[in-house]
């Protein structure tokens, strides 16, 4: 039997269930997938609607982690093998190498010294890393990650030399007892080039819409200049294009909560940074429940924003400049007509994690991938691996997640 | 208070050139007994120098480790010695990384210039005396009453009431009704709340009134209401006022689930509501339906409220001046004003509620009658996530129409039927649809935009202080903290927090349980509740030197303290978050804390070397940076390359409320030449972590500014600014420009007095 609290994931769903558990007395575990905790929130520049940053209240989380020694996490983690019943479950981690030691170096001067470069997942193929690297910004834990099969000989050399990097460390497989677990494995952007129809991964000018925070974050690719990718150009009209792939029986058979406050909250971004800008957003709903209703009156009072129901049938691209013609059908004029924009922003739906993954843990998960039960063996979902959510609904949901788990083992 | 520290520098962490082994002599040799520990370890996280400082506790009988490296945000884990006081010098970010030469050049990597000795120097002085002033705070248990107080007994409410109950807890639920069950229980059927959330369904409000009547733990009050509310988390006092008298009652945290009233009706005049037949609420439709009385075939519902709002609902209203309250008889207090918050807002805010009602009730009437038709009027259909699936089977069924529109008019055909004339719609305009019956939306107004329900009996008042910015909702501002209220102990779930469905409802009732248990667990712990949980320090108060000016008890963003007929403060501490803007706040300097205080800062800005030449050893500035975000920021933007000025000095504080005045007249008699406050963001969407924190320091400033004016000191050598965390890009322009607006000013005129 165990009181502990298993929490897979490390992003905002699961770091709240893990804290909130462990600052009411529990011991908790958080496994993590990626070599920093922070999930998907990490990645944006701004929320909605206070246009306020996320690194501030991930900041807050990872002070009450350092502060808790109840928490303990495990990152570059994945749940190998479950077995047990509510209230004592063996579960087998598999730890990857994170190759650097112990240290408070700054290994920057070696990363940058590297020369091998490869795609930077955190930036979504906006830019490159070195193999030696810590690319979130204010990245917890603190420390470098050594990608070993990307590095050069020339590198390896390099590498080791360090003291402070360890190309010798070995994988780690460990076993934690548990009472009860939390699954906050969260969401991943729809794959868009499923859409063939609208250009993504096709068109250099057509971006998805965590692509754009990328753009417009002081720590992404272009510190933060919105951009075309194709020539750096700062786009003068931008339209958002909504339901990329949600809403649609043939891709995502629900709605992605989310897309539609962040195409108005990108749409202020755009505007902030070109007061000439022109932006229109074609949509099926305007899905801005309770208070953020002020938000989108906000958005429409800006007379260079345009709010359109409409169907994008089609994307084309201008070889020669660039650019993006996409053809609409206005659903109220109900004319269709093609427009020409230099930058597209597919507001891209979100997948659970889990869709299309095999799950250790014995728990119903419906067509999409979104978990559905497994209440009564103390496994409870949070977040979004559960429904859509937007980030105070995920906040709430793995406050709710930790009392569930903290029923489960109370007593054990 | 630490009185033998033991100094260790961290070599492969700060580097930059410098000559550790003599800063180490240096600093021995200044603090002599303090510091009888001095050492340069090339790697300070391994085990070989945890070891050694281990063995140099023992064998010095050290009570303080002073750890010179990277920032403290960093490597937490590696550095914890129990039973000694820690802390930490900054002098990576702070200091090597950020360092830049008087001309902007790179120093020389392999040979620190005097500028960055000098730096250091001051930045390990400041930590050795900010630790010398330190104490191990000692926690403040709460009563260790564990019970949890429920207000209200409907689908929230009884959530709430079971899971608390689930995880241990004893539970008093108040309910204002003669039954429990609330709204829910006028409820048909409920939109799905689980998968396949395809097909409407049964509420089982019941089983939920079941749960909690038949579990001995939970004592109910019904025809109840919370007259008052005093004491703190952990030992609260609820007066509950029932049918025969008030009871007391001890709790120690509350779950505020009062839920909502509809909207007053008067908003859907315009639709001829009141003057039309058959122009009826959804709340009105729904009981309806409950009661078997659907009569109508065609119905068309409302989505679209436009004609209903003014165009720009949330403009600054020139209020009506509100009647001079009575003044009250001799001997009586001022009833507090109550205001009451709610609005026409409150029908597009409900707007997510409308559709999926509008989707439910459609369903109804395709049900009543075979050839049922229900028309569905909307701007956009708020259906959000999951629930979309309910949406497509809605759009799948026979007898159900939706089309975007905009409501021209609705009028009443001569046979009593109605008209609604719309345009815009999906084909085309000047479209008319003849109808039996309309249906309203019906605007959630929560229970706390009427009235202050939990009747908190504390001296900033009964209320929440923040509704006005929620449109009355007990909400939170905090996107990452959406159960965070001024009002520690307290928490709001369900509708009186927001609009939200059943199945929204129910894990919110979960989530605000959890926070209730967790403040009690931390209240009897003796630790503080977010945003600083665990923190075992509180405020002190030395009441000799106490003046009663009220300030402390007025500006304390959690209303933490109450006062004593003469006006004395009462502190709280298990409301108290910590922040220190009592401490900020106190012209007498009598509140501290033990491990932050005002001597301790002020000793800190007193250990600046001030070259007395300005033009031969440069100007100092003091930056007082908010820890919770302008700290990370400036490590930030040193980690990613940027520097700043050699001059400046940077000393954290807790929230920029506790920035104590008498921290600026320091630094000024001390012969600095500026000071810089970084803090957050303030106003409606403030990001201050203790909500008033950056705003209450801004109006000091104001003050102070007055004060350097009177004694001859230019005002803008203090200046406060808003950074968020993610500006650190930003912030060295920032700073950059202070210090040319200082260098071109000269010194400050009270150097070398």
């Amino acid at each position: 039997m165990s009181n502990s609290i298993l929490v897979v994931g490390g992003g905002f769903s699961g770091l709240t269930a893990a804290i909130e558990a462990a600052e009411v007395g529990y011991e908790v575990y958080i496994v993590e997938k990626t070599p920093f905790l922070g999930g998907r929130v990490a990645q944006l520049n701004k929320y909605f609607p206070k246009l306020c940053p996320p690194s501030c209240g991930l900041e807050i989380q990872f002070q009450r982690i350092k502060k808790n020694p109840r928490i303990k996490f495990f990152t570059q983690a994945e749940v190998t093998a479950v077995s047990g019943e509510a209230g004592n479950y063996t579960v087998k981690v598999h730890i990857e190498p994170r190759g650097t030691v112990p240290s408070s170096a700054d290994l920057s001067l070696l990363a940058s010294s590297l020369e091998s470069a490869v795609d930077n997942e955190f930036e979504l193929g906006l830019a490159k890393r070195k193999p030696l690297y810590m690319s979130v910004p204010f990245a917890f834990p603190s420390r470098f990650v050594l990608d070993k099969a990307a590095l050069s000989r020339a590198d390896e050399l390099k590498v080791g030399k360090s003291a402070f990097c360890d190309m010798n460390e070995a994988p780690r497989d460990i076993e934690l007892n548990v009472g009860s677990v939390v699954i906050a494995t969260g969401w991943k952007p729809y794959d868009v080039t499923r859409l063939s129809n609208l250009g993504a991964g096709k068109f250099a000018n057509c971006v998805s819409n965590m692509q754009l925070e990328r753009l417009a974050s002081a720590s992404g690719p272009t510190a933060g200049q919105i951009k075309r990718p194709s020539d750096g150009k700062a786009p003068k009209k931008v339209a958002f294009v909504q339901c990329a792939g949600s809403r649609d029986q043939n891709h995502l058979n629900y709605c992605s909560y989310i897309c539609c406050m962040a195409s108005l909250k990108q749409a202020l971004y755009v505007r902030e940074q070109f007061p000439d800008a022109e932006v229109t957003v074609y949509y099926i709903d305007l899905r801005t429940p309770g208070r953020y209703d002020k938000f989108l009156r906000k958005v429409k009072a800006d007379e260079k924003i345009a709010l359109v129901k409409g169907k994008v049938a089609g994307v084309e691209e201008d070889a020669a400049t660039g650019d993006v013609i996409v053809e609409v059908e206005d659903a109220v004029k109900g004319e269709k007509r093609k427009h020409r924009y230099d930058l597209v922003v597919l507001a891209t739906g979100m997948q659970p994690s889990l869709a299309g993954q095999k799950l250790p843990f014995d728990v119903p998960v419906d067509e999409e991938g979104f978990i559905v039960g497994g209440e009564e063996k103390g496994i409870f979902a949070a977040g979004c691996a559960q429904k859509p959510l937007d980030v105070m609904r995920t906040a709430q949901s793995g406050t709710s997640a930790a009392l569930k788990a903290i029923q489960t083992v109370r007593g054990r | 208070m630490a009185t033998k520290i033991g100094v260790y520098f961290d070599q492969s962490s700060i580097g930059g050139g410098l000559d550790l082994e003599s800063l180490a002599d240096t600093v021995g040799g200044k603090w002599g007994d303090l510091t009888p520990v001095c050492k340069v370890f090339p790697v300070l996280a391994d085990k070989k120098a945890r070891d050694e400082i281990i063995a140099d506790i023992e064998e010095e009988g050290l009570d303080g480790v002073l750890l010179c490296g990277a920032s403290p945000r960093v490597d937490w884990d590696l550095y914890e010695f129990e039973g000694v006081l820690v802390d930490r010098v900054n002098l990576r970010e702070q200091g090597v990384l950020s360092y830049k030469n008087p001309d902007g050049s790179l120093p020389d990597p392999e040979a620190a210039p005097q500028l960055l000795e000098a730096l250091v120097t001051d930045y390990v002085n400041m930590g050795v005396v900010r630790l010398q002033k330190t104490t191990a705070p000692d926690g403040s248990p709460s009563e260790g009453v564990r019970r949890v107080l429920v207000l209200g007994g409907g689908w929230t409410g009884l959530t709430a009431a079971t899971n608390a109950s689930l995880a241990g807890h004893e539970v008093v639920l108040v309910e204002k009704d003669e039954v429990l069950g609330g709204r829910a229980l006028g409820l048909l059927k409920t939109v799905p709340l689980s998968h396949p959330y395809t097909d409407v369904h049964d509420t089982g409000i019941e089983k939920k009134i079941a749960a909690v009547q038949g579990d001995a733990n939970i004592t109910v009050y019904t025809k109840a209401k919370l007259a008052k509310l005093s004491g703190q988390p952990g030992d609260f006092t609820a007066t509950i006022a029932l049918a025969s008298g008030e009871q007391e009652v001890k709790v120690g945290a509350v779950v505020l689930a009062t839920g909502w009233q509809p909207q007053d009706t008067k908003v859907l005049e315009p639709f001829g509501y009141g003057s039309l037949q058959n122009v009826v609420t959804a709340a009105e439709f729904e009981k309806l339906a409950k009661n078997g009385g659907i009569t109508a075939r065609r119905v068309a519902f409302i989505l679209n409220t436009a004609l209903a709002e003014p165009a720009d609902p949330y403009a600054e209203v020139c209020a009506e001046a509100p009647a001079e309250a009575p003044a009250p008889a001799e001997g009586e207090a001022a009833a507090p004003v109550v205001k009451d918050h709610e609005s026409v807002r409150h029908l597009p805010i409900s707007n997510a509620i409308s559709s999926v009602v509008a989707l439910k009730q459609a369903g109804y009437v395709c049900d009543a009658f075979e050839g049922g038709q229900a028309f569905i009027l909307y701007d956009s259909m708020v259906v959000q996530g999951i629930h979309e699936r309910f949406y497509k089977a809605a759009q799948d069924r026979l007898g159900v129409m939706m089309s975007k529109a905009e409501i021209r008019s609705i009028t009443q055909a001569a046979d009593g039927s109605l008209n609604v004339l719309c345009d815009k719609t999906l084909i085309g305009d000047d479209i008319e649809i003849n109808v039996d019956m309309v249906v309203l939306p019906t605007g959630i107004v929560p229970a706390t935009a009427k009235d202050p329900i939990v009747n908190f009996d504390y001296r900033q008042g009964p209320a929440f202080p923040d509704l006005e910015l929620f449109e009355g909702y007990a909400d939170s501002n905090y996107i990452c903290f959406p159960y965070e209220t001024r009002r520690t102990g307290v928490y709001a779930a369900g509708c009186v927090r927001q609009p939200m469905m059943l199945d929204a409802a129910e894990e919110d009732a979960v989530g605000a349980t959890m926070k209730a248990i967790q403040c009690i667990e931390s209240a009897n712990r003796g630790v503080a509740v977010h945003p600083r949980s665990g923190d075992l320090s509180y405020p002190l108060f030395n009441f000799v030197r106490c003046t009663q000016c009220k300030r402390c008890t007025e500006e304390c963003p959690f209303g933490a303290l109450d006062d004593d007929e003469k006006g004395t403060p009462k502190p709280n501490p298990a409301r108290c978050r910590r922040c220190g803007t009592c401490m900020g706040a106190c012209p007498e300097r009598v509140i501290s804390f033990a491990n932050y205080n005002i001597d301790q800062i002020g000793s800190m800005i007193r250990e600046i070397n001030v070259p007395p030449d300005m033009k031969k050893g440069g100007p100092r500035v003091v930056i007082l940076a908010c820890e919770n975000d302008a700290y990370p920021a400036l490590d930030m933007a040193a980690l990613r390359g940027k520097h700043w000025s050699p001059y400046v000095r940077i000393i954290p504080v807790r929230c920029l409320g506790s920035v104590n005045a008498i921290w600026v007249a320091d630094a000024m008699s001390k012969g600095i030449d500026g000071v810089m406050m970084l803090g957050c963001k303030y106003g409606d969407d403030y990001q201050c972590h203790f909500v008033k924190g950056s705003e209450i320091c801004k109006r000091r400033k104001e003050n102070i500014a007055e004060t350097l004016n009177r004694l001859g000191v230019e005002p803008d050598r203090v200046e406060q600014y808003e950074v968020a965390i993610d500006e650190y890009d930003k912030l060295p322009g920032v700073i950059e420009d202070f210090m040319n607006m200082i260098l071109e000013k000269g010194p400050n005129p009270f150097k070398g007095y």
